[in-house]
């Protein structure tokens, strides 16, 4: 985990708040839970993140991003260090992200996942609408817009809205 | 890691063989669902392949970078990456099961497919999360979320067609008599797995059996068929097909390699 003592840590994890998810422009990649370390060695800089889906076409443009922000502070020595272990899960969204997911209109994913089995036909999984807050939704498809998306309708308000799935 | 010094100190290459066929299998089916983007019956499931397309193209990439990095290790002028390695290798180097270059046929014979294989893969994963290999493990841990996914979609959609309307339903067993053939080969073990399991790296393929066939007949009850292909199903009833792991395969496999691989080979090096 992140070194809390080393000031530039702490300092870069700041300027990390500047990285967006591509895919979810106001989740930070902090919010996300995707950066799993941060070391700073004389002045050589390795961000240590790890993949939400394997396939997800975003890592690639993440660790990019978080390099040429980097480089755009000032630092010239950055290295993004990808790792699979442990496999990220939605639990590591933070509490700020899953608010800013549902002020975006992105049902956050819920804490105690219900879903994550191989049964067949199981119930819905609760999910409340972003939009207008009832529980009286529906799921159209376990695939969504993204890998990490369902799509939900709201029998209330009727709007479509996407639910980011327990992963 | 144990399966690197093994393979370093007895020189044979079990485990970049393992590695290609768990990644060709998952590259191969990857790109057959990926001819149905824009052609699913509908919107949703036209997504929902292409989604699926997507994780397995993406386990396909973790487990070929893990293969350069050992293939390069040990010969680091051949510069393999995951890119050479899907992009340059020829037909008889791919190292898949026949039955994900299978065509895609109508939508009964891509679903049944990717159930046959998302069942398969589902067991092995779990097991494979347990692998004494940290990296396959670490691939196989996020891969199994992924993977649930799938089996549960896929079974879903065997239920609704085989429970479904009379056309469904024929052609649902149309499609179980065409890729049946093809099932036997998943747990039919060739010599890198079985170096590989019994080092404990890889899966015992003989253990999974009964849990697929548990599943299958499962989901074959549910969808209102079991009774019909009761007897195809009895182990030793049916001829198998066999020789994808081992570098021989359908003439569909050429047709796929020459879409995916036109690029690169058109154009040495092209990037994005
Ligand atoms: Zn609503």
């Amino acid at each position: 985990m992140r070194n809390q003592v080393d000031i530039s840590s702490a300092e870069i994890s700041e300027i990390l708040e500047e990285v967006m998810d591509p895919e979810i422009p106001v989740l930070s990649v902090n919010d996300l839970g995707i950066v799993r370390d941060i070391s700073v060695k004389d002045k050589a800089v390795q961000v240590t993140i790890t993949p939400t889906y394997m396939g997800c076409p975003a890592m690639d443009m993440i660790a990019a991003t978080i390099k040429m922000t980097l480089l755009s502070h000032g630092f010239t020595d950055v290295s993004i260090r990808q790792v699979l272990s442990p496999a990220w899960t939605t639990d590591w969204i933070s509490e700020k992200g899953k608010q800013k997911l549902l002020e975006y209109g992105i049902a956050p994913p819920n804490s105690k996942p219900q879903f994550c089995n191989t049964e067949f036909f199981t119930a819905n999984e609760a999910v409340q609408c972003p939009h207008c807050s009832s529980w009286n939704t529906k799921r159209i498809s376990e695939f969504g817009a993204t890998a990490c998306k369902a799509l939900y309708q709201c029998a209330d308000c009727k709007e479509p809205f996407d639910y980011f799935k327990c992963h | 890691m144990i399966g690197e010094e093994e393979m370093n100190s007895t020189g044979k290459t079990f485990l970049t063989d393992y590695l290609l066929h768990l990644a060709d299998d998952a590259l191969i089916l990857g790109h057959r669902n990926s001819e149905w983007c824009g052609h699913g019956p509908i919107l949703e499931q036209d997504i929902a392949l292409t989604n699926i397309s997507l994780d397995l193209i993406g386990q396909a990439r973790s487990l070929y970078q893990y293969a350069a990095n050992i293939l390069n290790e040990s010969h680091p002028a051949r510069n393999v990456s995951e890119d050479t390695l899907a992009y340059l290798r020829d037909n008889r180097e791919f190292k898949n099961c026949l039955l994900v270059e299978m065509p895609n046929g109508d939508w009964a014979h891509t679903i049944l497919r990717q159930f046959f294989f998302s069942t398969y893969q589902f067991f092995l994963y779990e097991k494979l999360v347990g692998s004494v290999n940290d990296t396959i493990a670490a691939i196989s841990a996020k891969a199994i979320k992924e993977v649930t996914y799938h089996l549960r979609w896929s079974g879903e959609w065997v239920i609704r067609l085989g429970d479904g309307t009379d056309e469904s339903k024929e052609r649902l067993l149309k499609a179980f008599d065409m890729l049946w053939p093809f099932t036997g080969e998943l747990f039919h073990m060739v010599e890198y797995e079985i170096v590989a399991a019994d080092l404990g790296i890889g899966a015992d393929l003989n253990l999974l059996r009964s849990k697929w066939d548990e599943k299958l007949k499962i989901v074959f009850q549910e969808a209102g068929i079991l009774s019909i292909i009761e007897n195809k199903i009895k182990p030793g009833s049916n001829w198998m097909q066999s020789g994808g792991k081992i570098g021989k395969h359908s003439e569909h496999l050429g047709f796929i390699l020459a879409e995916l691989q036109f690029m690169q080979r058109a154009y040495p090096n092209s990037e994005w």
